[in-house]
């Protein structure tokens, strides 16, 4: 395995002539005239009021096969180096121009742990698609994310599931501490290179935000829980309730013949903007109302897990989470939606697509504005908001332009619930439980960029545990980063 | 996993239970808690480590029946499986030879008490336990208490059995009769604002194990936040014990209050 480089593989699997045969088959004028093809979505007014149903629709054989044709198929392609975990565009999309989905997948496979995941949720505007040759030509770009949808989809329902090659046992031991994207890509990449591989995870369910938070209507759990049953079938173990640290120390970790160590426990700890009244009910973060609602089902009401629900509904933040809390309290039943946002709509880090789809569900835009006050009732339950309007100042550090109160300009409005969606920390268990390693001012674990290896040797970290709050592609392409470094140290040894 | 070995029922609505959990046996210490879900569609609540056996791999759970969950559990049997269980959580109790100690526990907080009471006996403390209850019937775990303590004083509502009164009194006949270096308090909120109030009249330095609505147990959602001088700490990751005197009871009181209907 890894004879030859990701490049050499790319170039002779372009060489090969059904490939050069397709090129020439078509003017490139021919496919960069062919518009980008839209993604079907359920009708807004509908979605917005059923919890369940994914939003995007995933796109037909014929319209894939038709947006694969955009696809030049570059000499030189780009879009793989705008790819955290570099999957091979072209091959997979020129499968899927000649009709060849089941080998499309397997191009995905290849590289990806998580393929119909990262088709759904990552920001490919900002990953693959803002490399793509036709943004150089003030075209919109191919729709890598709806393309490698479309084929792990095609490969789930029909049933017949590829397993991608292992290497023989190699019999050494390796443990991953987390299950979000981070463990998941880590996980797989080392099955595939051999090892034992045992994935330990705190909450009940695998799968880390993948299954607490993001929603349903973007991410069903059933196309999560594929991919993890994919992992098993390659020999991944998956330990739930438990928590290295707490349940199985550094130390025993070691004692059970743990050669290397991947930590990967994310960014799990809510940030509060200690402000009067925040601790009232009905304020909670994103987290505990993602989770309450997706992790525990609790508008179920065969679920024991109770959850606010409330009639106007104000979520803090400007990201996805807060995207996808701010969807979830209208698929509730709340009447009135908000989001409130200190900086202007152009600021927002969430996706376009989300903003897109949230505004087409009713949810009201409040920007320039920070909440400074929650007001409660005589039962502590929160009832109002005082809301500051801000306005852009000078940039900060960040280069954004700093959001200053406008003085006076304060506001009263009634709200039930409160979302508190203004970003996580990574969570001190993990730093806590293994002395030695180097953490920074913002609890992030420090570790080589290059090879994503701690202070200590045979431990390597990535995902949110070292970057804070970010995606989940990011994630990924820190587990298939630490996997490969880990095997070399562990070769060597 | 998680399987029950035996079940003994303290009263109507109080059971032990001791679940095999070998991990979480070998790795808790007093004052630690566990998260425990019964049934696919169960909820996640918190329940304290009332004891545990390294060599069995067992862990002993006092569970009162209040609600749904809580009644689900109590209806398990021996030989039934808990669906998950996951721990030890939670910071262990910080002990080490103070003096004496007064541990004053109502409810079913007398269960996690009494670890804490074992592990105070053993650094050298001089250990006054208070049990209180409503009732005779209610009183629980006080032969075990008297196995490991210097001295049990029992309270009672109604009289029925010990001393008529509430736990404060209790607290406070000793406090005036001798030097207390320390109180560690366990059980319903009220109670421990109570008993709170009462040391810091004295200033006795006082623990209590604060019981929030909890999620995740880990850290990673801030229902089971308090204010704690002034500040907001998670208890599942920066308790369950807090510096009594510092609690904010009645904001904690009116945020466990948080799904009770009007």
């Amino acid at each position: 395995m890894m004879t030859v480089t990701a490049q050499e593989l790319t170039a002779a699997r372009r060489a090969e002539p059904w490939r050069e045969a397709l090129r020439k088959s078509k003017k490139n004028k021919e496919r960069t005239d062919i518009p980008r093809v839209k993604m079907n979505e359920l009708d807004a007014a509908y979605r917005s009021r059923v919890r369940n149903e994914e939003v995007n629709l995933g796109l037909t054989a014929k319209q894939s096969q038709l947006e694969a044709q955009r696809c030049l198929d570059c000499a030189n392609p780009t879009c793989m180096e705008g790819c955290p975990v570099n999957i091979n565009i072209p091959s997979f999309i020129k499968c899927i121009e000649v009709g060849q989905f089941a080998d499309a997948a397997k191009v995905l496979k290849e590289t990806s742990a998580l393929p119909a995941v990262c088709g759904r949720v990552c920001p490919q505007e900002k990953q693959c698609e803002s490399r793509c040759i036709h943004t150089k030509m003030n075209r919109e770009a191919v729709a890598i994310g709806y393309l490698e949808r479309f084929a792990a989809d095609y490969e789930r329902e029909s049933g017949n599931i590829s397993v991608p090659e292992i290497a023989a046992p190699n019999g050494i031991k390796v443990a991953v501490i987390g299950s979000g994207p981070a463990g998941l890509s880590f996980a797989g990449d080392m099955a595939k290179r051999g090892y034992d591989v045992t994935a330990f995870e705190a909450l009940h369910q695998i799968g880390g935000v993948l299954k607490y938070g993001i929603p349903e209507f973007r991410l069903p759990n059933k196309v999560v829980d594929v991919e993890i049953d994919g992992l098993r079938k390659i020999g991944v173990r998956f330990l739930p309730n438990c928590i290295i640290g707490k349940t199985i120390s550094y130390e025993e970790l070691h004692e059970d013949g743990f050669k290397g160590i991947f930590t990967a426990g994310g960014a799990g700890l809510p940030n509060f903007m200690n402000i009067p009244g925040e601790n009232l009910s009905g304020v909670m973060s994103s987290n505990e109302y993602l989770t309450r609602v997706n992790l525990m089902d609790a508008a179920n009401p065969e679920s024991d897990t109770p959850v606010q629900m409330g009639r106007n509904v104000a979520v803090i933040g400007g990201g996805n989470t807060a995207m996808d809390s701010v969807r979830t309290a209208r698929r509730l039943g709340a009447e009135r939606v908000m989001i409130i946002y200190r900086r202007s709509e152009e600021e927002m880090p969430a996706r376009l697509e989300e903003v897109k789809h949230a505004k087409e569900e009713g949810v009201e835009f409040m920007t320039l504005c920070n909440p400074v006050e929650y007001l409660g009732d005589k039962q502590g339950r929160v009832r109002q908001m005082r809301i500051q309007r801000m306005e852009l100042g000078e940039p900060d550090a960040s280069g954004r332009r700093r959001p200053v109160p406008v003085e006076g300009a304060i506001e009263t409005i009634d709200a039930d619930v409160v979302i508190v969606s203004v970003g996580v920390s990574p969570n001190p268990l993990i730093p806590k439980a293994f002395k030695g390693l180097e953490i920074s001012r913002r609890g992030t674990i420090i570790v080589n960029e290059d090879t994503m290896q701690t202070a200590l040797p045979d431990v390597y970290a990535g995902g949110d545990i070292v970057r804070g709050g970010a995606t989940v592609i990011l994630a990924m392409g820190d587990g298939r980063k630490a996997a490969a470094a880990m095997h070399e140290y562990l070769q060597k040894k | 996993m998680n399987k029950i070995v035996s079940k003994e029922q303290f009263s109507a609505n109080v059971v032990k239970l001791e679940v095999e959990a070998p991990l979480i046996a070998r790795a808790r210490k007093a004052g630690h808690f566990v998260i425990v879900k019964v049934g696919e569609k169960g909820e996640r609540i918190p329940l304290t480590i009332a004891g545990a056996d390294v060599r069995k791999g067992t862990i002993t759970l006092v569970i009162q029946s209040v609600g749904d969950s809580t009644a689900k559990i109590c209806a398990l049997n021996a030989g039934d499986e808990i669906t998950d269980l996951v721990g030890p959580l939670g910071q262990a109790t910080h002990v080490e030879k103070v003096g004496t100690v007064v541990c004053a526990g109502g409810g079913v907080g007398v269960a996690p008490l009494l670890p804490i009471v074992e592990a105070f006996h053993k650094a050298g403390n001089r250990v006054i336990v208070v049990l209180a209850a409503r009732t005779k019937e209610l009183i629980i775990l006080e032969k075990e208490m008297r196995a490991n303590a210097d001295e049990v004083i029992v309270m009672t509502d109604d009289g029925s059995h010990g001393t008529k009164g509430l736990v404060t009194e209790g607290v406070e006949g000793i406090i005036k009769r001798e030097k207390v270096n320390l109180c560690v308090t366990i059980g319903p909120a009220v109670m421990m604002k109570f008993v709170s109030a009462l040391t810091k009249k004295y200033e006795v330095p006082t623990v209590a194990s604060l019981n929030t609505i909890m999620v995740d147990g880990t850290g990673m959602c801030g229902a089971c936040r308090v204010t704690v001088g002034g500040k907001t700490k998670f208890v599942c990751v920066d308790g369950p014990e807090f510096d009594a005197h510092q609690v904010d009871f009645d904001e904690m009181i009116m945020r466990l209050n948080a799904y009770k209907n009007n």
